[in-house]
């Protein structure tokens, strides 16, 4: 079974459930910014590797969220904040996929190259934004998604303990 | 039985990190210019971190195969010659190479320095093989993937040096060193530039019914159904329309990866004495898993036992995977 790109697919399986995106984005755009800034300053070399596109306004849709991330990887001024998918900023470049294959590329357990030929990722606008901003988190030492949750402390690393788990086991209505 | 060398590919320190960690006995990277032929955007080595890779691997009893393998264009030698000399200054173990210049320009410079002759070269008779090893020192070949196995060691035993054979991953051979495929739609060349199908100048068009198409500098050149596995923008594995096959078809190369699991222990006795993963440009989790999984599989063939690696088939091009012309020259 294929990947459901539309609006339908986006809506099956929602990890929060039928909550709206106007109810969880004050929830969860404190903790985004506080990710996004602390990551900045660990990973700096990130930048260097993104050359211009530390200027690229990047969607980053996990289908199965009410809501899209929009990331600025700009080292001053880093942004990271949901934002509707009915009314999507100004962007170069989106990737688009199921939260799982997203967390996984971040937890460094999957290839986006594979992802991308088994159909598990969009790409659309920018390509030479999203390669770069992939080569740029994939020399990351270890896993970004583990460098968050250290953020949070014990209830962070128990959410990434959570998810890995669910990243191992199949999800009913999505292909396995 | 001789064990070969496993080469690991690496695009990023953290890559060559895993290789490393993961069992490689070399590591093949290049600097983030146009001297290699994986030449893309945020991917490779920055000086600095071409030094303390180069520390790290050696740290773990893991060589360093720098990849010096793109052809200059005329005028431009500086940066191969700087790349080279940074090279010995880091204390790599080999340079990869392809354009006689370079080779001699490092042979001439710095004759300790090994040599090996990238598939870049596609030097695939004892003669041309012969050739680099008088005239530049060459001590490895790296095959072009047009070999059978009995070929192979029908040359093993005609030349003076080593060989190596790629045997994992993208499988687009054509005549390697001389694509002009991609420099025909967008300007610039893989041989020269390192970069095969730019991403500035790939862009995926979402159609209806779940379709999606890969273009290249404007060109269609696939287009995926529902359900259909993608494959890497090259022109070379693009799918085409033609008075006999209205339908379209890959006229060139199919988006296939190449699986050598089964016949390492054939190319051992062949006399090949150095295994080559490719995907430089691919993720540390991809260089992690199969670079460990081959680090397995020629541990067990070492031991007595075999090899079965068809559970990397999830990680290559199109999720399918070839013998290619190892097998046989028919393959296509």
């Amino acid at each position: 079974m294929e990947q459901d790109w539309t609006a339908t697919g986006a809506r099956r399986g929602r990890i929060f459930g039928d909550l709206p995106a106007v109810v969880l984005r004050p929830l969860v755009d404190p903790l985004l910014h506080r990710t996004v800034t602390r990551l900045a300053q660990k990973h700096r070399s990130i930048f260097a590797r993104l050359g211009p596109h530390i200027h690229t306004d990047f969607i980053i849709d996990p289908l199965d969220l009410p809501f899209a991330l929009h990331l600025k990887p700009d080292p001053d001024r880093p942004l990271l904040k949901a934002v509707s998918r009915g009314a999507l900023p100004r962007h170069d470049a989106l990737i688009r996929g199921r939260f799982r294959t997203l967390f996984d590329l971040i937890d460094a357990g999957e290839d986006g190259d594979a992802a991308f030929f088994s159909r598990d990722l969009l790409i659309e606008g920018d390509t030479d934004a999203v390669v770069t901003l992939r080569n740029a988190l994939d020399d990351v030492d270890g896993s970004i998604a583990a460098d968050t949750a250290a953020l949070f402390g014990p209830p962070g690393r128990l959410a990434l303990s959570v998810l890995r788990r669910g990243a191992a086991a199949p999800v009913k209505g999505y292909p396995s | 039985m001789t064990l070969a060398e496993l080469v690991c590919p690496a695009g990023t320190p953290a890559a060559l990190k895993n290789a490393v960690d993961a069992g490689a006995d070399a590591v093949y990277c290049g600097f983030r210019n146009a001297t290699n032929a994986r030449n893309f955007p945020g991917l490779n080595f920055s000086p600095d971190e071409m030094e303390a890779s180069v520390a790290y691997a050696h740290s773990k009893n893991a060589k360093v195969l720098m990849t010096l393998n793109t052809y200059p264009p005329a005028g431009e030698e500086a940066l191969w010659r700087e790349a080279a000399d940074m090279g010995v200054r880091f204390g790599v173990n080999a340079f990869i190479v392809a354009d006689m210049g370079v080779a001699r320009y490092i042979a001439e410079t710095y004759p300790d320095a090994r040599l090996h002759l990238s598939v870049q070269a596609a030097a695939s008779s004892p003669e041309a093989i012969r050739y680099y090893c008088e005239n530049f020192g060459v001590k490895r070949v790296v095959l072009p993937r047009i070999l059978t196995i009995p070929e192979i060691r029908a040359i093993r035993a005609e030349i003076p040096c080593e060989i190596e054979t790629f045997i994992f991953g993208n499988h687009g051979l054509m005549v390697e060193g001389r694509c002009s495929l991609t420099n025909y739609a967008t300007g610039l060349s893989t041989n020269l530039d390192g970069v095969c199908s730019p991403p500035a100048q790939v862009d995926y068009r979402r159609q209806a019914g779940n379709c999606v198409s890969s273009c290249l500098a404007g060109h269609v050149i696939d287009r995926f159904r529902d359900g259909e596995m993608a494959g890497y923008p090259t022109i070379c594995k693009g799918r085409y329309t033609a008075p006999h096959r209205p339908e379209g078809y890959y006229a060139f190369e199919e988006p296939v990866s190449l699986n050598l699991a089964h016949m390492l222990p054939q190319l051992i006795e062949a006399g090949v004495h150095a295994f080559k993963i490719e995907g430089r440009q691919r993720s540390k989790s991809y260089v992690r898993a199969v670079v460990s999984a081959f680090r397995q599989a020629i541990d067990d063939i070492a031991a007595g036992g075999a090899a079965d690696l068809d559970h990397l088939v999830s990680l290559t091009e199109g999720r399918k995977q070839t013998q290619g012309a190892f097998a046989t020259k028919k393959w296509r």
